[in-house]
């Protein structure tokens, strides 16, 4: 679970060792607090652009969250933590293709059902 | 904890130590169980498998000119005689997100060769997730209930249901089985078969208290797509 190689950076812990109890407790707090805040753009109804970038902020944050400390990969060499992050960049490919074909779909359904497509 | 010192090879750190971990001519993740090394490899597939699905929800609700039906209104329960929006979504992110902590923790006591408490925590977050389920067990009969299906629903676009069911009935798969397995695990931390080197699932090779590390990283990504779920189904 520790990182060696890395014995010296502060953060991290020599081999042998666990992580101190404090550190999860921490980010345990954390992920409720943000929770509680995402809960609270529905409670207070937010609506437009503030309401989209804050559950994309809190989710961000909670997902990063989770992956550092939780699973760990803060603490991994980079060998593993590249595989694992570096394909998620097609998946953000396929978010943008999928962005543009559905603005196309809802652009030609709206065109032919009000429209009409009739020669 | 696995062994991370390999003879005749420096660990480097950083992006350095990737490239040299990367062309080492020997096994590429120091340092790092196999068993944990094929888990990473298990939940990134899996994490394809969930974008693909939240990807066509979105490109669903994107493309269909009729109303998206209101997740505030469509999974509000009443408390008190008061509708509270999103009410058993909010309890179901907490019980998880307890559920996770206490799996990281277990996680940390197995380290310490801490038997019981580590034992306790694997069984308390296997009952976290067995009540997850049951909650969304709960969700689901409700909104059968109401007239939710596949195909249509009372609220808006009949899309709706085909990526609820979907995409929660996924979720709630992979908890069900993740709750099967913690249970088990529970079973084989009081049991001692990390202090008696019993072998493992289908191997010869003695079982150890990685494994619950293991067994962490999948309810951790139990807990991980959740919050996806959460963030882009239910308060999108």
């Amino acid at each position: 679970m520790d990182n060696t190689g890395q014995i010296n950076d502060k953060d991290k812990k020599p081999e042998g060792s666990t992580h101190k109890i404090g550190i999860y407790l921490w980010i345990w707090g954390l992920l409720f607090v943000l929770s509680f805040f995402s809960y609270l753009v529905d409670w207070y109804q937010f609506q437009g652009m503030l309401r989209w970038s804050l559950i994309l902020f809190f989710m961000f944050l909670k997902a990063g969250l989770i992956m550092a400390f939780f699973m760990h990969l803060f603490w991994e060499r980079y060998a593993l933590v590249n595989v694992l992050l570096w394909p998620m960049t097609a998946i953000a490919c396929f978010i943008f293709l999928m962005v543009a074909e559905f603005e196309y779909t809802l652009f030609t359904r709206v065109f032919y059902f009000f429209v009409g497509g009739g020669a | 904890m696995s062994d991370p010192k390999i003879d005749g090879f420096e660990l480097k750190p950083g992006f350095k130590g990737m490239a040299s971990d990367t062309g080492s001519d020997q096994t590429m993740f120091k340092g790092v169980h196999w068993g944990k090394a094929m888990m990473w490899i298990f939940l990134l597939s899996d994490t394809f498998v969930f974008s693909c699905f939240l990807i066509a929800y979105m490109k669903g609700r994107g493309s269909t000119p009729v109303e998206w039906p209101n997740p505030s209104e469509v999974f509000a329960l009443e408390a008190f005689g008061v509708p509270v929006p999103l009410l058993l979504i909010a309890l179901m992110t907490f019980v998880l997100i307890t559920s996770s902590g206490t799996m990281a923790l277990a996680v940390k006591y197995g380290y310490e060769r801490n038997r019981k408490m580590c034992g306790w925590l694997v069984l308390a977050t296997a009952i976290g997730g067995l009540t997850f389920v049951g909650m969304q067990a709960y969700e689901w009969s409700k909104l059968i209930h109401e007239g939710v299906r596949p195909w249509a629903n009372p609220f808006g676009a009949a899309q709706f249901g085909s990526f609820f069911f979907m995409i929660t009935g996924f979720h709630g798969t992979h908890v069900s089985i993740g709750v099967i397995f913690l249970f088990i695990y529970a079973y084989k931390v009081f049991a001692g078969h990390y202090e008696s080197g019993k072998r493992g699932w289908f191997t010869t090779m003695k079982g150890d208290y990685v494994e619950i590390e293991i067994l962490g990283l999948y309810w951790h990504f139990v807990d991980l797509v959740w919050v996806f779920i959460f963030a882009f189904f239910y308060l999108w």
